[in-house]
């Protein structure tokens, strides 16, 4: 993110952080505000890390520790519970992981690829229509998904790709939202000069599009890939009603089956390590790549 | 979820570069992959699902009762007040969503003040912002399961509650205000960070001048948040508070995971898509699941006339305050 | 160069996509990854024997299930891999520690493990099975199913008779007669064969029993808990020496719900509410309010940490099976994926003991059935035969894991014998308990409703125990619950 800024303007100022008048003078009211400001900030921020912390302390600790009482400090049964976690037969985590990738994977390229290519045709081409498609994909773009989740259920279980990844991945070829990001950000920083110029260069459109365009989308596109990528691995409403298998099931279903009776007579620590393997990792992404991620919500709050 | 992109009015339909005649095929071609997976994978299951809510349709063990057509007679067993009802529903999905809501646009808007405040001059601001935030991109599944093993009754909370209270635990998941709590709190972790972004992003766009411009006049700092910040970030505003009140309707996940799918106790927390997804897959009933996503489709459509609402208020808005700064300026002028 | 990337990045997810779809495709109910085993491994009975067992501290030889089995063949035209259906992995583990090894060679299998909770399970069978028939490439071959909803799928055509299989009459000649009465159809054909009975027992700590009665002895303390009141009042005795008489609120229940005078649900299609689950349901909400159990949930963490080193419940009502299924691995110390052993010295192994408890009840019965359409009739055959026939094993496998094994005779055999004795009851005889009780159990009250109207009944009541709601709201939350599920039911008029 630290590259060039000129193409997200928004962005740059989101990480500005607010400069003061140098000439002003603090009073004692504003220090007693700064401080009453820090307290509740650090409130706040503990609290968000709080559950986490005890997340991270019980997954090293065994069951035993664990029914004995709290603790603040952690316990060494890490890699134990590490291995029984992976090991499990019941709640075959690893290939959760696998499959979650598969699908979070592919869904946010699709999604990326399929709404940049919407995005342009909108906004690069004049045809006839095109105002209504906007605005249809505005209307679509309320719209929950779970209210044709019934219809997908029953053409799924007709078209015998239920407990597939297909209903799980082709779908993110139209993501209202991700086209939405693309058109706005194309129409700040993609000047219709350069694909008038491709043109003259005798480029193809498609050619001018995966070459020309795409990397100068880069920036969004990234910032696309990561919420889609996100929202997809989250995601388990509709996998829930599609995948049963337990060879196919997404890292979110085998922490809902965790819920279930029968999985709780199992060992805590194993619990704490399932959710652990769950969360921790898309939290360390996310602190590796904090900065790009707000920003990108920033850009995509403030509309001008 | 939705949140996170901004809406957009629909752009002119002024020529531009490309309306060349020769190109315009590229139009059609380019918008093929959008139009036709949302017709096969969004439009057509819809619309099956519309029409299932109309026939008596379900399981019952090995054998499939239906599909006979029966009118109208599934929306009226959804409106039926001695059933569970979609009143019922709709008003435990509002009240978990308002319980996580109401702080969440209090926090953000205090936070997102204070950190585009210019006067207070915060320190390690990308920390905090980083760690408020963190919690929106958790699997909602994993965390509501990490709070029903940090809630539950021989989990750490407990662990304390019972040093102050003989030794019992305290039964979360027992009652309806503990359990719509623990759900609007982690609702209200979710999404505060994301919505204080949003915020300070808009503060952020307010020019300056302005705010400089009411200093002189003598406001004072609540005086200018309530008259100035305020009112010009109500697009803003009116934007999360739609955002949020569709991605509430659709809650799931966590009192789906919490309450193990009881929408317990006395089904209070049992919310619209935890019914509906409850008559697909567990014990299937596809004329009130079709019924139900009927009603809730007409929930958003109304929902969404409001956000076309909210863009024209949007637009007045932004004359407003381009109207407020130009008067500033003038006022500005005067003072000096 | 970037176009390049990209166009191998839309390639490799499309070919993702395309394989993660054929793989599902083709085996579309299979079960977890590290199930599939190849029963070609050349590992011997007895290096299989050690992860269940329990050695009895009578008996001139340590019991072997496993020896009593031979290898299996594989007829003509048979498939090569097992397709079997349960819901939780109590079978699984039989399997694998009994059965693996003798499949025939090349013979592989896959487990699909659907939880029973909310009648996912039965929603799963009855999704996969009435297609089964069609599934040339890969049927379902064997499936389990339980008492609490077994004849639905008996009168159905997607369960084959056990002739078919091979298995003959005299194959099931000492079997008790109600397990095979319960999975017979109409048309009297034996649909399934289950290798246990099922008394009901109330399993109890000796170390609590001694200090609250003043004996542990399994007659003197059956003799205190022989009625109601006298539990009652043992639970109020045990509540002064702050123990709990149970652990959660349907502890109890299955000895008043199996007791029944009416089934479920009546020809009219009307849900029926019997005497015995109202007293069931004023019990426990005065066991409550007193504080006579630890308002814990069957199954739940809290209920299972009650079985542990240390707790403070009197006992637990069970049946056989539950012993080996969790109690006894609950009792350790040092759990067995820790590296723990089932022996005495573990925790609380050894220290419990059973007795009828106040009503003579059953609960719970697993059976195992061939699906239609599978193509392994005559494998499934031998493994039914084998797990649930062949007495030799039978015996070794009742020693091993304390199970109430379906052979009368054998069951017989094991009573009188003065040296048997289970080690995880500290020797105490629990089968010559249930040899006489046994043959009288009676499940000619079963629905198909069975499942769902229990575990709802439960989970009403549960919110009008703890206090949540009032009786009658309990109530017409658990009629909305069943007729959520069976929209064809109704409220009594």
């Amino acid at each position: 993110m630290a590259k060039k800024d000129k193409n997200l303007p928004e962005v740059k100022s989101a990480l500005q952080q607010p400069n003061g008048d140098p000439s002003m003078k603090p009073d004692h009211g504003l220090l007693i505000h700064r401080i009453v400001c820090y307290v509740v900030l650090t409130f706040f921020s503990i609290l968000c890390l709080f559950f986490f912390y005890i997340l991270i302390i019980n997954s090293t600790r065994e069951h035993n520790e664990i029914t004995a009482g709290f603790s603040l400090i952690p316990g060494v049964s890490f890699v134990n519970n590490f291995v029984s976690a992976v090991t499990d037969a019941t709640i075959p985590v690893v290939r959760g992981i696998i499959n979650s990738l598969i699908i979070a994977g592919s869904s946010a390229i699709l999604s990326i690829y399929f709404s940049a290519m919407t995005a342009y045709a909108i906004h690069v081409y004049d045809f006839k229509g095109k105002k209504f498609m906007f605005n249809f994909i505005l209307i679509i773009m309320t719209i929950p998904t779970q209210l044709s989740a019934l219809g997908l259920f029953t053409m799924c279980t007709d078209w015998h790709i239920r407990d597939t990844f297909i209903p799980l991945i082709v779908p993110s070829v139209a993501a209202p939202t991700v086209f939405f990001f693309m058109i706005q950000y194309m129409k700040s920083s993609l000047p219709l000069d350069i694909i008038e110029a491709a043109r003259i260069d005798g480029s193809g459109e498609f050619r001018t599009f995966n070459t020309i365009v795409l990397p100068i989308l880069k920036p969004a596109l990234a910032v696309q890939a990561i919420f889609s990528f996100v929202a997809s691995w989250n995601n388990y409403f509709v996998p829930g009603l599609i995948l049963d298998s337990t060879e196919n099931k997404t890292l979110p279903i085998m922490i809902a089956q965790l819920r279930g009776a029968d999985f709780l007579k199992f060992d805590l620590g194993k619990v704490y390590m399932f959710i652990f393997i769950a969360i921790v990792p898309v939290m360390i992404v996310y602190f590796c790549l904090s900065k790009f991620i707000i920003a990108g919500v920033a850009v995509g709050g403030v509309k001008e | 979820m939705a949140q996170q992109v901004a809406v957009e009015k629909a752009p002119t339909p002024k020529k531009k570069g490309g309306g060349i005649g020769k190109y315009k095929k590229w139009g059609y071609i380019f918008m093929i992959p959008f139009t036709v997976v949302f017709l096969v994978f969004q439009a057509w299951p819809l619309i099956q699902t519309f029409y299932y809510s109309v026939f008596e349709y379900f399981r019952s063990g090995l054998d499939y009762i239906g599909p006979n057509f029966v009118g109208l007679d599934n929306f009226a067993s959804i409106f039926d007040f001695s059933k569970v009802n979609i009143f019922g529903l709709t008003y435990n999905t509002l009240v978990m969503w308002a319980i996580g809501f109401i702080p969440q646009i209090i926090i953000s808007l205090l936070f997102a003040y204070w950190f585009t405040n210019v006067r207070l001059r915060l320190k390690c601001l990308g920390l905090f912002k980083t760690i408020i935030y963190m919690p929106n991109l958790i699997m909602a599944s994993a965390f509501a399961m990490l709070i029903f093993s940090i809630f539950s009754d021989i989990g750490p909370v407990n662990d304390i509650i019972k040093i102050f209270n003989n030794g019992e635990p305290f039964r979360f998941l027992d009652y309806t205000y503990s359990t719509m709590g623990l759900v609007g709190l982690m609702n209200f972790m979710m999404w505060f960070g994301n919505t204080t972004i949003l915020l300070m992003a808009a503060m952020m766009g307010i020019n300056e001048s302005v705010i400089e411009a009411a200093e002189i006049d003598g406001a004072n700092s609540g005086q200018i948040f309530w008259k100035i910040t305020l009112p010009l970030i109500r697009p803003i505003l009116v934007y999360v508070l739609i955002t949020s009140l569709i991605g509430g309707l659709q809650m799931y996940d966590v009192p789906q995971i919490l309450t193990n799918g009881t929408g317990g106790p006395n089904f209070t927390t049992r919310t619209l898509i935890m019914y509906l997804s409850s008559n697909i897959s567990g014990n299937p009933n596809y004329g009130l699941a079709g019924a139900i996503s009927v009603v809730i489709f007409i929930i958003c459509a109304a929902l969404s006339l409001i956000v076309y609402y909210g863009f024209a208020a949007d637009k007045t808005s932004r004359e407003a305050n381009k109207a407020a700064k130009a008067a500033l300026k003038a006022e500005k002028r005067r003072g000096v | 160069m970037k176009k390049r990337i990209l166009a191998a990045l839309l390639a490799s997810a499309t070919l993702i996509s395309i394989a993660g779809c054929e793989s599902t495709a083709t085996t579309s109910s299979t079960g977890g990854t590290e199930s599939t085993a190849d029963s070609t491994a050349e590992s011997t009975a007895d290096s299989t024997a050690e992860s269940s067992t329990e050695e009895s501290t009578g008996g001139d030889e340590t019991p072997d299930p496993a020896k009593h089995i031979d290898k299996m063949t594989l007829a003509e035209g048979e498939g090569t891999h097992l397709n079997i259906y349960v819901w939780n992995d109590e079978w699984k583990d039989y399997f694998e520690t009994y059965l693996k090894d003798k499949l025939p060679d090349g013979v592989t299998y896959d487990f699909t493990i659907t939880p029973s909770d909310d009648g996912a399970y039965q929603t799963k069978l009855d999704t996969d099975l009435p297609k089964n028939t069609q599934n040339t490439s890969d049927p379902i071959d064997l499936f389990l199913f339980e008492a609490d909803y077994c004849t639905k799928y008996v009168d159905a055509d997607v369960t084959l008779d056990v002739k078919d299989l091979g298995i003959t009459d005299e194959d099931m000649a000492n079997m008790y007669k109600y397990t095979t009465d319960v999975v017979t159809s109409s048309d009297g054909k034996v649909k399934g064969l289950s290798w246990q009975a099922t008394p009901g027992l109330f399993a109890y700590r000796t170390r609590i029993a001694e200090d609250v009665l003043g004996t542990s002895d399994p007659d003197e303390v059956q003799e205190a808990l022989s009625d109601w009141t006298k539990f009652n009042d043992v639970a109020a005795k045990a509540q002064e020496k702050g123990y709990k008489m149970l652990s959660g609120y349907d502890d109890a229940y299955r000895v008043f719900s199996n007791n029944v005078s009416a089934p479920w649900v009546n020809e009219n299609n009307e849900i029926i509410i019997d005497d015995q689950l109202m007293a069931w349901v004023d019990q426990t909400k005065d066991y409550t309010d007193k504080g006579y159990n630890n308002k814990t949930t069957l199954w739940a963490d809290a209920w299972t940490a009650d079985q542990g080193p240390g707790a403070n419940v009197f006992g637990f009502f069970y049946s056989t099976w539950g012993i080996n299924f969790t109690l006894a691995g609950n009792s350790l110390e040092t759990k067995t994926d820790k590296g723990g052993k089932l022996e005495v010295g573990n925790g609380e192994y050894g220290e419990w003991k059973v007795c009828y408890g106040p009503q003579s009840y059953f609960w719970g019965g697993t059976w195992l059935a061939a699906a239609n359409g599978t193509d392994n009739k005559q494998l499934v055959g031998q493994i039914m035969k084998d797990f649930c026939c062949n007495a030799d094993f039978l015996k070794d496998f009742s020693k091993v894991t304390s199970d109430y094994v379906n052979n009368d005779s054998i069951m017989k055999e094991i009573a009188a014998d003065p040296e048997y004795g289970s080690a995880f009851l500290g020797g105490q005889n629990h089968i010559a308990l249930f040899v006489d009780v046994a043959p009288d159990i009676s499940m000619d009250k079963c629905t198909k409703y069975d499942q769902i109207c229990n575990e709802k009944f439960q989970s009403a009541f549960k919110e009008y125990f703890a206090g949540s709601v009032d009786k009658d709201t309990a109530l017409n939350n658990f009629y909305t619950l069943v007729i959520e599920a069976y929209p064809e039911l109704k409220k009594p008029a």
